[in-house]
């Protein structure tokens, strides 16, 4: 019975592309939201992911999230040094300067400053062009591809360009990609002695130390340890990068705005296809009631509508995330959106949903037919 | 004097349907229905005939009474085992056709040799070869919007026998059909349909095809008023299968 089912359903043109168009809209919507939600949260910590070389980041206590740093005192990097198990520690700068070019044009800044003997906290691998050791020079600097662009919209990449930060002058000897932060602020790394230099002085002026454990030491076990010995906080990379994205979804409306859009996502996808549907199903009742007269078992018919109903929400997912995939290559090149990218968690998630919305949506439909009476064939 | 064999029979045969009111289709039905006989049902709208029909096939559940056919209790079997019953046993033919729109002729006749399990290939194969038979083979591939009144009810009657059922049950055939194409109709039903092992029931309102009855049964008011052995005249002229 399974082509009577799809050649009922492809028989009425209308409804059948319909159903379809309403599953591809919402598994692209769907999908869409829940990736873009994902990666602007992720831009975040974006800072913290890029650091690779560290194993833990120490902070003052009063530190929530990497946006709103309280300074360490230069004795708290020689009491993390101190604890057992510290391989290595070193500091990092992190402050938002602002930034002027030649031409006049101004941008507030993210500012990195890396330990001057290691350059710990650089972005390894991810030099575009430059070189890392080149930071070592008088007012060097680094700055990520789409500040540069912001600057310098047109044109070859070209190293020794200028800048004034803060009134004072920085070269450029390198360019990297960075990833894109939550506020499209440039990306600017110097060394630490330099970077307290471009912003103005307070009594203390370390933002975090990182640390590395040493060789089979576990990392999470050893930030534990550097808490109780110190009294800062000390989190791994990945406690600490979840630690922010968790501030922001606590503390802003991102969460709200996103999940209207995918509620609505959802509303219309349940209502329009179940709508849909069960029209479609009202619409055929003369001859399902004919094929139950003939002696189709009501468990046949079920199986039909469920056919039906996952064919449209295989074929409709398929085209929205086709759609979506579409999407974010298309945007992956803008710099506004790199980074955003079609999460596979999302691929999957949203197949899950649909496959919710195909069922809840055919319940009607198979009410409808279940308490259908195959009498009905013999009313004119 | 019948000599054939009883397919079916309903004794004190009451059907009730509960709503907002209380409304009493059939009100104590006796009737014999026999094998290789075409039993047309007649009477005015309302008189319980297609209540009749529903409950002798096993669409509708009796209230109360008894109803045999072709050896089962039709009327006290579970849904599961009517369902089965129908699939088996009863061909169907209906006023408006009921032809599934998307499906082709051949295809539509299909359909109950599908719903019993046979492969799709080839039930279709036996659909067109019946329809050949029926004189549609040029149409055989035609979606039921191509096609007459007249080529709509032939495909619903080669669906109506491709399974070999023991009773065919036949709902105002030729309401929907001129006189001539209705007569032509009639004629087809006569010839593949009409078998000593198998019994026809026909409602009707349509006087013009009494002909091919070989009984009548005239209802009112949800009883069997008087059961008329017609002796089919106008099927005397047509050749049997």
């Amino acid at each position: 019975m399974h082509f009577i089912a799809l050649r009922m359903l492809t028989g009425d043109r209308a409804k059948y592309l319909g159903l379809i168009s309403t599953i591809a809209f919402a598994s692209f919507l769907l999908a869409n939201q829940v990736s873009i939600f994902a990666g602007i949260i992720k831009r975040t910590a974006s800072q913290i992911v890029d650091v690779v070389d560290a194993d833990l980041w120490v902070m003052d206590p009063a530190t929530e999230y990497i946006d709103e740093v309280k300074p360490l005192k230069e004795t708290d990097l020689l009491r993390v040094r101190g604890v057992v198990d510290v391989a290595w520690a070193v500091r990092l700068f992190k402050s938002l300067p602002r930034i002027t070019a030649p031409d006049g044009r101004l941008r507030q800044a993210i500012l990195l400053g890396l330990d001057d003997a290691t350059l710990i906290g650089a972005p390894h691998g991810k030099l575009r062009l430059g070189r890392l050791e080149d930071l070592r020079e008088p007012d060097a600097i680094l700055i990520d591809y789409a500040g540069y662009r912001y600057f310098w919209p047109d044109g070859e990449l070209t190293l020794d360009r200028t800048l004034e930060m803060n009134d004072r002058r920085v070269k450029i000897v390198g360019i990297v990609d960075a990833s894109a932060p939550f506020a499209t602020f440039p990306v600017v790394f110097s060394r630490y002695s330099q970077a307290v230099l471009f912003v103005g002085r307070e009594r203390n002026q370390m933002s975090f130390v990182l640390a590395k454990a040493a060789a089979g030491v576990e990392s999470a076990a050893l930030a534990e340890r550097i808490s109780q010995t110190t009294g800062l906080t000390a989190l791994t990379g990945d406690a600490w990068a979840w630690r922010t994205m968790q501030y922001y979804l606590q503390n802003t409306g991102i969460p709200v705005n996103f999940g209207i859009t995918i509620g609505i996502a959802l509303i219309v996808g349940i209502v329009v296809m179940g709508q849909t549907f069960y029209l479609f199903t009202i619409e055929n009742l003369k001859q399902i009631g004919a094929l139950k007269a003939i002696g189709v078992a009501d468990r046949t018919l079920v199986g039909m509508i469920l056919l039906q109903a996952l064919t449209v929400g295989v074929i409709g997912y398929s085209i929205g995330m086709g759609i979506c995939a579409t999407f974010f290559e298309i945007t992956k090149h803008n710099l506004p959106t790199r980074g955003l990218v079609l999460l596979p968690e999302a691929f999957i998630g949203v197949a899950g949903v649909v496959f919710a919305i195909v069922i809840v949506a055919s319940l009607l439909s198979i009410r409808r037919v279940l308490v259908l009476e195959p009498a009905l064939v013999f009313r004119g | 004097m019948n000599t054939l064999n009883l397919a079916g029979s309903a004794r004190a045969l009451t059907k009730t349907f509960q709503s907002a009111t209380t409304v009493h289709a059939l009100r104590g039905v006796d009737l014999d229905i026999c094998d290789g006989e075409m039993t047309m049902l007649v009477g005015p709208s309302g008189c319980g005939k297609t209540t009749l029909l529903c409950v002798i096939a096993g669409l509708l559940e009796k209230t109360a009474g008894d109803v045999q056919m072709l050896g089962q209790r039709v009327a006290d079997q579970s849904a599961r085992e009517r369902v089965a019953f129908r699939r088996q046993h009863v061909g169907f033919v209906f006023q408006q056709f009921n032809l599934l729109p998307a499906l082709t002729a051949a295809e539509n006749v299909a359909v109950p040799l599908i719903a019993a399990g046979r492969k799709r290939a080839a039930a279709v194969k036996q659909g067109m070869a019946l329809l050949a038979r029926l004189g549609m083979a040029e149409r055989a591939g035609a979606l039921p919007k191509e096609l007459s009144g007249g080529q709509q009810q032939r495909v619903a009657l080669a669906r109506a026998v491709i399974h070999q059922p023991s009773l065919i049950i036949c709902d105002e055939p030729t309401s929907a059909l001129d006189a001539v194409t209705g007569q032509q109709v009639m004629q087809l039903l006569t010839e593949v349909s009409m078998r000593e092992d198998r019994a026809v029931v026909v409602v009707t309102h349509d006087s013009r095809i009494f002909g091919f009855a070989d009984t009548i049964a005239h209802m009112e008011d949800g009883r069997v008023e008087r059961v008329v052995p017609h002796g089919a005249p106008a099927r005397r002229a047509v050749p049997q299968a």
